[in-house]
């Protein structure tokens, strides 16, 4: 899924969804609990299941479960992928640029390969990193190796027998240059003279992920864009409007920072190429290695059965994939290289904005207006725009947009947990909300004008009923140092599915069932919500189902980004089980002395519905005619052609020192929808997940760069400063139910809008209640919160 | 791969003999093992005292404290007495880094570790503070987290917290070598950078620090630490603040106030302590000498903030060194 799809048009993507055969009409559940349920008629496929009741009329999806693989994980018996050795395996390591700008004039890599326990030495020749492409190739003078571009652009690869031979030898690679002047500060970067990072206009194909950013825009020097977008007439809005308020925002770059660096174990062999992958898609990073080294797809197998984090930078093959694989080749054995912690730093960020944003309403609240100009920095890449939260949260018929990636000499942008929308939200939601201090309205009730989205209305009013809004005091209030303060922001996120969803379910004479899909679980509890929905066709607890996902030799499975999982591959899960369900009945139906059509799955047994007898699931599968009794099928489209968007209601309170430039959260209240929830301990994990790295995004993470030589200052989790146990508020989620009559679950995933959007704009808000001062930058650390409160001595930049 | 021998010393005999040429002490080796994979230093050898058991001590007499250097910072921090005689000691302790390094972190380690700077402690850059180069990147840098004080020449800051209490409370440090015994003041104990930039502290090659003496605090001794950082844990102080206080009931007879992260080196703030003595101590006087600690500083392109926040954690653990304020949230660790 591709972020800039979203933000465009969701609707374009089920345009490409096949074309549905002989349907029927069905009567789905629709709407939310707490403003009453519906059932609408919906065509659906004739071999669709019958639709689910709500959640409170189901056995186990819907009810709170334990983490399928909770235990493994804990006790460290889940492998990851730097857990996986093989026999024979090779331990290899990167070698990165240490100019940010230069070309390549030679590699000597002989001392390396001299090294004793160095087994084979691979030199770059083509960027798998995301580094944009030049539109015109020739605007550069060709050369054997890509031009470096960002300090630690690696350069070569050494395996060895160790890390630690790996780790020298490549030191020993002599590396020629001829630098060239860089640039690493968006600012600096847009000035008229600024050091042109390409020579001319260049573009990131962004990943399965997303990331990446318009493709048809011009370029001038760094600047690439603008993007403009325009809805109505934003002129004729603002003439209309009462009261005009603008503000201007900057956010950091932001890097990933998962607790698994990116990495992989290749292993190649003549017959097939295996690769052991930390990556949030089996499918795509198959695709990319059999692309890559021109292999057919059947060739490349691609694992990963525990995965320890992406938010959006693992999806491809990357530079350290096509390495291993390549030294794997060379070396005859397989290879093991997983990025350092420096490495991960450089190779993906969140990119920063500088935004202005300019918002028109009438007296009553009504947005007559809203336009948007940013800038940010992909480093390499492209994909920093942040007009999500702006065209898509509220009504408003006059919107402009216009949007620029900056190019700058250090590692590029990728897709990270709802790309743009932390940026884009922390101006926006701070810019509603002056707008409600303008027109003397509470945030709340300006909301209740102008978002149309029923299901913010219902988390609103949850808001409204268990936090302390109703005790909020006007902005300032508090005499102290240490004031405090309330304040909410609101997130938008879209429905996308993705139709490569596929699984298959098996039942086994001894009554075992079995669901088998290429779905990675990247630690949002995927393998969970597949045995809950597997559990409930076959009245089995869901631990009772042999959940194997995480492979590409099962059916292909959807990537994992955008928050596509949950709601791509549920429907095939539940639609495949029941079908087996259907299959297993008919098969036990005879020798059971009855017909499919009397019987039932039914707390572990087959029972006849009228409930006469019943016998165990066992002893009945002990009657098929086969061992065993399978079925396969792929996500069929949505039932309505909609564009759907999700979102939350995120309460903050705090104090902030203002003598000390503290920002200290007290309390965080989340309120959520992703369609029907399948495992709400999941989805409030992931929400709680979602909530501190926004907190950490908010207040801490920060990426510093030198501007004297190029480098990356803060690429270690020592200065790189990420929220720890001691800064965690109180923090409390609920969910609501949101039937959308969409899919035979209704599910949909959760990891974009869950909190990570709107986190640092609550937070805002909520200190210019504490404080009645606007913080317009990011992160809240106290130097740029003394800097706020205008505090500080010395001559300060930005 | 750093390639180097490893002793492990029973006695303190044992270890003077093996510190010859390069070798390098460990005690906890918190900050020696960083510097190591980082490639700041790559020692040919590593003497580690850690179970010299003869260093690993606390004495309380009427003299004082006498600290071996090998107690380790949860031990200081968890013990009654300390708590209650050197109170800004215990704190100081007690809240630096976390749990699970205070546990490792010896007393001697504290004192001994290198200063911060993301320059210095990155092999992408030559410095002037490394001997490779004659530049302060962080003059002219990114320089958020260096000094605002005597910081013309190299502007990084010593984090050492326990030094911060024990300057304050004019500790002295035993070192040992073959030649035999001496003491060194804590006031002397740093070298500051335009003294001489490569030596950081008076311990000379071939000594080794084998007790910390604190002498027992005068009557009417009040003392306290705080640390302010980003984070409440896991993090280095962005100020830090040591007070003690010989008070006549609510009027300051002496006081001595130490900045840690100011300077290069820990400081006293001397105008500060000028300004208390003889005072009553109330958030007048205590903000006053807060602001008078900082009158000097010659903040850099992005450390202003920390001129604030000097002022603040100085009133404020002058406040809390008098009772009359408890401890500040805004204090992390």
């Amino acid at each position: 899924m591709a972020d800039d799809m979203m933000v465009l048009d969701p609707e374009a993507q089920q345009e490409k969804q096949p074309k549905v055969g002989e349907t029927k009409t069905a009567s789905v559940l629709f709407g939310i609990p707490q403003l009453g349920l519906t059932h609408v008629d919906r065509q659906v496929p004739v071999d669709e299941p019958p639709p689910l009741p709500e959640n409170s009329a189901l056995k186990y999806v819907g009810h709170p479960t334990v983490r399928y693989d909770g235990v493994q994980k804990v006790s460290g018996r889940g492998k990851y992928t730097a857990d996986v050795h093989l026999p024979g395996m090779l331990y290899a390591y990167m070698l990165g640029a240490d100019v940010p700008h230069g070309r390549i004039l030679s590699v000597d890599t002989s001392a390396a390969e001299r090294y004793p326990g160095v087994k084979a030495v691979y030199v770059i020749e083509h960027d798998y990193g995301g580094i944009a492409e030049l539109r015109d190739p020739k605007a550069e003078t060709p050369s054997r190796y890509p031009v470096v571009r960002y300090a630690g652009q690696p350069i070569a690869a050494v395996a060895a027998t160790s890390q630690a031979v790996a780790e020298d030898a490549a030191k020993l690679i002599q590396v020629k240059y001829d630098p060239m002047p860089f640039v690493v500060e968006r600012g600096d970067a847009r000035q008229a003279d600024a050091p042109l990072v390409f020579p001319g206009p260049a573009d990131a194909a962004g990943s399965a992920g997303g990331g990446g950013g318009p493709k048809d825009v011009p370029q001038t020097g760094n600047v690439h864009g603008p993007e403009k977008k325009t809805k109505g007439d934003p002129e004729a809005g603002f003439k209309e409007a009462d009261v005009i308020v603008e503000g201007e925002y900057f956010t950091q770059v932001q890097t990933h920072s998962a607790l698994e660096t990116h990495g992989v174990v290749a292993d190649w062999k003549p017959d097939e190429l295996t690769i052991y992958a930390s990556t949030q898609g089996t499918a795509s990073v198959r695709d990319e290695f059999a692309e890559v080294f021109k292999l057919p797809k059947s060739k490349v197998r691609v694992i990963t059965e525990f995965m320890g984090g992406g938010f959006g930078a693992k999806f491809g093959a990357g530079n350290e994939g096509v390495v291993a694989a390549n030294l794997s080749r060379k070396a005859g054995a397989p290879v093991r290289l997983m990025l350092d912690r420096r490495q991960e730093h450089i190779v993906s960020n969140r990119p920063d904005s500088h935004q202005k944003l300019r918002i028109g309403a009438k007296r009553d609240g009504t947005l007559t207006a809203i336009e948007l100009i940013s800038y940010g920095t992909a480093g390499v890449g492209t994909g920093a725009g942040t007009a999500g939260p702006a065209t898509n949260l509220y009504k408003c018929a006059n919107i402009r947009t216009e949007e620029n990636d900056v190019f700058v000499n250090a590692g590029p942008g990728a897709a990270f947990r709802a790309p743009g929308h932390p940026q884009g939200c922390f101006a926006f939601e701070q810019t509603i909300d002056d707008l409600a201090v303008k027109l003397n309205m509470d945030p709340l009730d300006l909301r209740e004008k102008i978002d149309e989205s029923p299901a913010r209305k219902v988390e609103r009013q949850i808001i409204r009923e268990k936090t302390n809004w109703r005790d909020r005091k006007a902005a300032g209030a508090d005499t102290g140092p240490v004031k405090r303060g309330m304040g909410i922001a609101q997130s938008v996120w879209y429905r996308f599915v993705d139709m490569d969803s596929s699984c298959e379910v098996r039942v086994a004479k001894d009554g075992s069932v079995e669901v088998l899909s290429a779905v990675q679980d990247i630690g949002g509890g995927t393998k969970t919500i597949l045995a809950q929905v597997v559990a409930e066709e076959f009245g089995i607890p869901p631990h009772n189902v042999q959940v194997r996902v995480g492979d590409t030799r099962y059916p292909i499975g959807p990537n994992s980004g955008g928050s596509v999982t949950a709601g791509s591959i549920t429907p095939a899960i539940r639609n495949t089980a029941w079908q087996a369900k259907q299959k297993f009945l008919q098969a036990v139906a005879a020798p059971l002395g009855t017909t499919a059509d009397n019987l039932e799955l039914r707390d572990g047994n087959v029972a006849w519905k009228d409930g006469s007898r019943s016998v165990s699931l066992r002893s009945a599968a002990a009657k098929m005619p086969t061992s065993e009794i399978s079925a396969r099928t792929t996500r069929v489209p949505d039932y309505e052609k909609a564009k759907l968007t999700y979102g939350g209601v995120d309460y903050v309170e705090l104090a902030v020192d203002t003598e000390t430039g503290r920002v200290h959260l007290e309390k965080v209240f989340g309120v959520h929808d992703c369609g029907r929830p399948i495992n709400p301990t999941g989805v409030i994990s992931q929400v709680h997940g979602g909530i501190l790295q926004g907190i950490s995004y908010a207040l801490f993470e920060q990426r510093v760069m030198d501007r004297q030589k190029g480098y990356m200052l803060n690429a270690n989790l020592e200065s790189y400063k990420i929220v720890g146990a001691r800064e965690v508020p109180e923090i409390e989620v609920e969910l609501i139910e949101n039937y959308i009559g969409q899919s035979s679950t209704d599910a949909a995933g959760i990891g974009e809008s869950a909190g990570i959007i709107t986190l640092a704009a609550a937070i805002g808000n909520a200190f210019y209640n504490a404080t009645g001062v606007r913080m317009r930058s990011i992160p809240m650390t106290p130097s740029n919160v003394l800097a706020a409160l205008g505090k500080t001595s010395g001559e300060m930049t930005v | 791969m750093n390639r180097f021998t490893f002793v492990d010393c029973a006695t303190v005999d044992e270890a003077l003999s093996q510190m010859k040429g390069d070798a390098v002490v460990k005690a906890g080796g918190i900050d020696l093992l960083d510097l190591m994979k980082d490639g700041i230093v790559s020692p040919p050898k590593l003497v580690s005292i850690l179970n010299v058991r003869s260093l690993h001590s606390i004495g309380l007499t009427d003299r004082g404290l006498e600290l071996g250097p090998l107690t380790t910072l949860s031990e200081i921090a968890e013990h009654p007495e300390i708590q209650q005689r050197y109170a800004g000691l215990s704190d100081a302790a007690g809240h630096a880094a976390t749990p699970q390094v205070r546990n490792m972190a010896t007393l001697g380690g504290n004192l001994m570790q290198r200063p911060r700077c993301w320059y210095f402690r990155s092999t992408d850059f030559d410095c002037r503070k490394k001997g490779s180069s004659d530049e302060c990147h962080a003059l002219q840098g990114e320089n958020q987290y260096h000094a605002i004080v005597n910081n013309k020449s190299c502007a990084m800051v010593h984090p050492s917290s326990t030094a911060v209490p024990l300057l304050a409370m004019d500790a002295e440090v035993e070192l040992t070598s073959k030649a035999g015994k001496r003491t060194v003041a804590m006031r002397d104990f740093y070298v500051a950078p335009e003294v001489d930039l490569q030596r950081e502290t008076a311990v000379k090659p071939g000594e080794l620090i084998t007790a910390i003496r604190v002498p027992s605090p005068a009557a009417g001794t009040r003392s306290a630490y705080q640390k302010y950082g980003e984070k409440e844990s896991f993090d280095w102080p962005i100020a830090d603040a040591g007070v003690v206080l010989e008070m006549d009931g609510r009027t300051c007879r002496k006081a001595a106030i130490v900045l840690g992260v100011a300077a290069p080196t820990p400081i006293h703030a001397t105008d500060a302590e000028a300004a208390l003595r003889g005072k009553v101590i109330d958030e007048r006087t205590a903000r006053e000498a807060g602001k008078l600690a900082v009158a000097n500083a010659t903040p850099l392109s992005q450390n202003g903030y920390k001129v604030q926040l000097f002022q603040t954690a100085v009133y404020r653990t002058i406040l809390l060194a008098a009772g009359q304020m408890g401890r500040d949230p805004s204090a992390v660790g």
